[in-house]
């Protein structure tokens, strides 16, 4: 409506409203920024700082910031990626991503982030966690090794779903982990189910319906095809 | 009584309100001993809220335990402070002497001993929390009685009174800490200037004109505060004026009232004056937060007390009752129009990052301390939703002497930026560690000698998270346009080997960092592994180098400050004290962080071998004529 | 007569398994006929290819697998004093991959298990012939214990991307895997 509504993304105008984040602008106009734990459907966490940008040269979550109109914003820059790849090898570390027996592989925003942002070694010593396998619910497998905490499960179970199945607590690198609203702690005594939204929320492999598994060939998967920078449109699966 | 009669009891003393969850969490705890998963889902259900979120909560703090702990549990203050006096060979003797591992509660389920974050005794330590109360002053012979005592199983109430004496050692005092305060002059002074000197002051006529009944004496009070150029004592030195008028101006929907918190939750390791403040001169604090409520319109306060001080709870209510009977609190404060006001105390439980002042806000309604994101601010929408400041424990105690003495008088002190006087918490290798009051613009030189500090290597101001200044720098001033801080003093000699510090500080942010970003969960520990692994000898230049790129990536990255300011420590002193890293790398190659012949240990156990084949060979072994 | 062409220094190659299955090498041998051009290009010295048994100086190292013993640390430390420069191929040699899943366990409590409680086993013990390497208490990727120059992911890695790789570092290029070359399955 107003023409004065854009701002500059590595030099490119992109139009946005009143109200809209940086990266829901980018995304309308079909501009990959790399993110995990954003999803379009849901208010932003801002908790994974994958997509953090340069606004006028300072550093800031596409995700959490407001669009304004003439703003500078930095996307894709040798800077930036470096610092984005170095937080995928964080998390490539600090979890248990053996993606070779991972039935999400190929589909899996993590893995397909890692690939766009090149990233092809953890870098770092690896944690290798002790985190646990639920597999008490009939139709559904959690394996929190996989777990980035970006709270998509979380938000569907208490939004879409008015369930509250998960929360995000305890502190710190040991202490943060997704609770599981039973006293045992086990998903087979919540009322969560398959067709809940939260069960085909999860960005990466930690909520896996039991039965089937790798059922697309290698090569049929969804980043084999195409690579995450180029689906930004479809990210509303 | 049975366990779950007395959860109903918190609970109904608590209106079965979830936003009090940590309270209640607190509350049962004390009288439980732990919180089991029972406990969690009966007071799930009774506040009604999801029993996971009641689990994540009571996970995130440190002082809540979920699993079964010992009736005597003991942690140790473990600030570099601390460790200068020698915390670490008392806390082994007191493991030897229980029969212990650090961190392990006894098979008899009698005790645990571990490490705890700064308690905040650093001018009396080596200090620990016993059941979390103060200790303060161990020695052996302390550490001795205590393992007896605990062995013996003698109540802590018939403990010796001394061990839990908390000194005030104020050394140097100036307005704050002067002592002559009477409760109640300050917010009399504050209503009786605006009848005094009527609205002739103010520019903002159409302003004052939109506010209700009863709003001269707090358009007159802003004035005062706007004259007094008056900044957080926090450390980041916002103008309280402007917090004050934010808040004041937000809009209140129906059934919203304006929030004022007191931040009392003295984190960062090496401050301890909001406790001496709150110690021995609580009228002052709490007579600035009714100056405060009375300025910005708001009808409801929070002390938020950080869990260390729980000793504190009930001489803070003890003050709080007699205020109200005096007038100062309550429905009709001093029978000012409009004056209505209380403050109600909450206890942190072991959250550094509460200190934050969104954190703390997440934690008064019940939540896990995680910062928000920003904006909108607390000033327009804080506690549940309302418009709130937040500020420190000094800034309302100022304030309420800016009230007494009016904004000029006070902006005559200090420097043109930084008005006013900055209390100290000096510790560490000086003759005489406590707190020490100066205008804004002292010199970090003038500090040390008047604390007694000789030889002095480094300066550590503002605790881990600020600045550490070398012996270069000393000249430099306490004010936010030079050395801002939040007052931690903490002073290192020559005998000192800063590296050690800075590793203490890394360990100190790893386990407080909250976990919700990806830069600072998992960066906060990959510096202090590096860390450790430079201290055990395996370092080289690559493991440099990576802090730096750690470094520059948290401050960049990070959700709030704790990230961006986490490895200010290891930035500092690997610029200004670079040879106690170097002393340590190993070699010019990359070495691993981990020791290849204690990775055999496990197998040459199990296969009782020694020979050579079982074993690698030191450094740089000629592999190819192996 | 022409004086022959001056010969072209070739790139010396050594290559190894550690705790890995073979697999990256087997890819290795999926880039079939060009096998041929790249002989004129590079020369092996230590490898499974050629059963040479210690390697001497080289310019360029290329690791499967992971540290799961001591003989896995001697072999990666002898790489790395000889090559100028070490390439981890493959998932288990970037981060541990299948072995490390062990990494969880107590390292006495699956020699127990194998060789001591398990029914059907030898129950001769836990093996303690000094001929035989002792494994490490924990599986590492390879880039824990020495510095590696560049990665080449997947399980294992396609034929394509470890051309590629060979084909960039011959070229003096920085090597890049676009998109269907990187894979970490």
């Amino acid at each position: 409506m107003n023409e004065t509504n854009t701002f500059l993304l590595d030099g490119e105008e992109i139009p946005f409203t009143p109200g809209q984040t940086i990266i829901q602008a980018a995304t309308a106009h079909g501009v990959y920024i790399p993110h995990l734990c954003w999803h379009p459907e849901f208010k932003a966490h801002g908790s994974c700082k994958i997509c953090t940008v340069k606004v006028n040269g300072r550093f800031g979550s596409s995700c959490t910031m407001a669009a304004q109109a003439g703003m500078n914003v930095e996307n894709r820059s040798t800077e930036l990626d470096d610092k984005r790849r170095t937080l995928l090898q964080m998390y490539f570390v600090e979890g248990n991503h053996f993606c070779p027996s991972c039935e999400k592989s190929g589909n899996c925003s993590l893995q397909a982030t890692a690939y766009e942002l090149k990233m092809v070694s953890p870098h770092f010593d690896m944690f290798y966690p002790d985190r646990p396998v639920d597999a008490s619910h009939p139709d559904i497998l959690l394996d929190f090794n996989r777990c980035i905490m970006c709270s998509l499960c979380v938000t569907a179970s208490r939004e879409v779903d008015g369930k509250n199945v998960f929360s995000m607590g305890g502190r710190g690198l040991l202490g943060r982990r997704i609770h599981i609203s039973s006293e045992s702690g086990k998903l087979a005594d919540t009322d969560f189910a398959l067709t809940d939204r939260a069960a085909s929320i999860c960005p990466v492999g930690v909520i896996l319906p039991k039965r089937k598994g790798f059922a697309v060939p290698i090569g049929e998967r969804k980043y084999d095809k195409l690579p995450i920078n180029l689906q930004v449109t479809e990210e509303t699966q | 009584m049975t366990d779950f009669s007395r959860i109903d009891a918190v609970l109904a003393h608590h209106d079965r309100n979830g936003t009090r969850l940590v309270q209640i969490l607190r509350e049962v705890q004390e009288q439980l001993g732990w919180l089991s998963p029972a406990t969690l889902s009966y007071i799930a259900e009774g506040v009604g809220w999801p029993r996971a979120q009641v689990s994540g909560t009571a996970a995130f703090y440190s002082f809540f335990h979920t699993r079964q702990r010992g009736k005597y549990c003991v942690l140790w203050s473990d600030n570099i402070t601390d460790r200068m006096l020698g915390n670490t060979d008392l806390m082994d003797a007191m493991c030897k002497k229980l029969w212990l591992e650090p961190g392990r509660v006894s098979e008899d389920g009698l005790v645990s001993v571990n490490t705890t974050s700064c308690t905040g005794m650093c001018d009396q330590g080596p200090a620990l929390l016993v059941n979390y109360r103060a200790v303060t002053g161990m020695t052996l012979q302390r550490v001795d009685e205590m393992a007896e005592l605990i062995r013996t199983e003698v109540p802590i109430a018939e403990w010796p009174a001394e061990w839990f004496a908390v000194q005030d050692n104020v050394r140097r005092t100036e307005i704050l800490l002067a002592g002559n305060f009477a409760p109640g002059s300050a917010l009399r002074a504050a209503h009786e200037r605006a009848e005094v000197d009527g609205l002739s002051s103010s520019n903002n006529r159409s302003f004052r004109e939109s506010l209700p009944h009863g709003i001269a004496g707090p358009m007159a009070m802003l004035d005062e505060i706007q004259r007094s150029k008056l900044r957080g004592r926090g450390g980041a030195g916002f103008s309280t004026r402007f917090k004050w008028e934010a808040c004041r101006n937000a809009p209140l929907r129906a059934d919203q009232e304006r929030i004022v918190v007191c931040n009392a939750d003295e984190g960062e390791p090496g401050t301890f004056k909001d406790r001496v403040l709150l110690t021995s001169y609580a009228d002052l604090v709490f007579e600035g937060m009714t100056v405060a409520a009375y300025a910005v319109g708001a009808t409801r306060g929070f002390l938020y007390l950080r869990g260390e001080y729980r000793y504190l709870l009930e001489p803070l209510e003890a003050v709080l009752a007699r205020r109200r009977a005096a007038g100062l609190l309550g429905k009709s404060i001093l029978d000012i129009p409009g004056a209505r006001f209380d403050i109600e105390i909450h206890l942190g439980a072991g959250a550094y990052v509460c200190g934050e002042e969104s954190a703390l806000i997440e934690s008064l309604e019940g939540k896990p301390g995680r910062p928000r994101v920003r904006p909108p601010f607390p000033v327009t929408n804080g506690y549940l939703d309302q418009p709130t400041i937040v500020n420190n424990v000094e800034t309302f105690a100022s304030a309420a002497l800016v009230a007494l003495h009016g904004g000029d008088w006070f902006a005559a002190i200090g420097t043109k930026q930084s008005t006013g006087t900055k209390i100290l918490s000096v510790s560490g290798d000086v003759a005489r560690p406590g707190i020490y009051e100066y205008p804004y613009g002292v010199t970090v030189r003038q500090v040390l000698a008047d604390c007694g500090a000789t030889d002095t290597l480094a300066v550590q101001i503002s605790g881990p998270s600020g600045m550490c200044l070398a012996e270069d720098e000393f000249d430099r001033r306490i004010a936010f346009e030079d050395v801002p801080t939040a007052g931690a003093f903490m002073v290192f000699n020559t005998s000192r080997d800063m590296f050690e510090v800075a590793r203490n500080f890394s360990h100190f942010f790893a386990h407080e960092s909250c976990g919700f970003c990806t830069p600072c969960r998992v960066g906060t520990t990959l510096v202090r592994n590096i860390m450790d692994k430079i201290a055990n000898r395996h370092g080289s230049p690559y493991d440099i180098n990576e802090l730096f790129k750690l470094h520059r990536l948290m401050q960049g990255a990070s959700h709030c400050g704790l990230g961006n300011t986490a490895c200010n420590p290891v930035f500092d002193t690997l610029n200004k004290f670079r040879p106690a890293y170097e002393t340590r790398l190993m070699s010019l190659d990359y070495e691993p962080a981990f020791d290849l012949d204690a990775a055999l240990s496990e197998a040459r156990q199990m296969t009782g071998r020694d020979d050579a084949g079982a074993h690698f060979a030191a450094h740089s072994p000629d592999e190819a004529n192996a | 007569m022409n004086a022959p062409a001056p010969a072209v220094k070739k790139l010396r190659v050594a290559t190894t398994s550690l705790a890995g299955c073979f697999g990256c090498h087997m890819s290795f041998l999926d880039i079939d006929e060009r096998i041929i051009p790249l002989l004129d290009l590079i020369e092996f010295d230590r490898s499974p290819l050629t059963d040479i048994k210690h390697c001497g100086p080289c310019d360029l190292g290329i690791i499967e697998g992971g540290l799961c013993n001591a003989e896995n640390v001697h072999v990666l430390r002898e790489f790395r004093k000889n090559c100028k420069f070490l390439v981890a191929m493959g998932a288990c040699a970037i981060n541990g991959g299948l072995p490390a899943q062990r990494n969880h366990l107590d390292l006495r409590d699956v020699l127990e298990e194998v060789y001591q409680t398990d029914v059907g086993l030898s129950h001769g013990g836990i093996p303690n012939d000094p001929e035989l390497p002792l494994p490490l208490n924990e599986v590492h990727p390879i880039h824990e214990v020495v510095k590696i120059d560049y990665f080449l992911p997947g399980c294992p890695p396609p034929a394509d991307a470890i051309w590629k790789l060979l084909t960039d570092l011959l070229a003096g290029r920085t090597p890049t895997l676009g998109h269907g070359l990187m894979h970490y399955d």
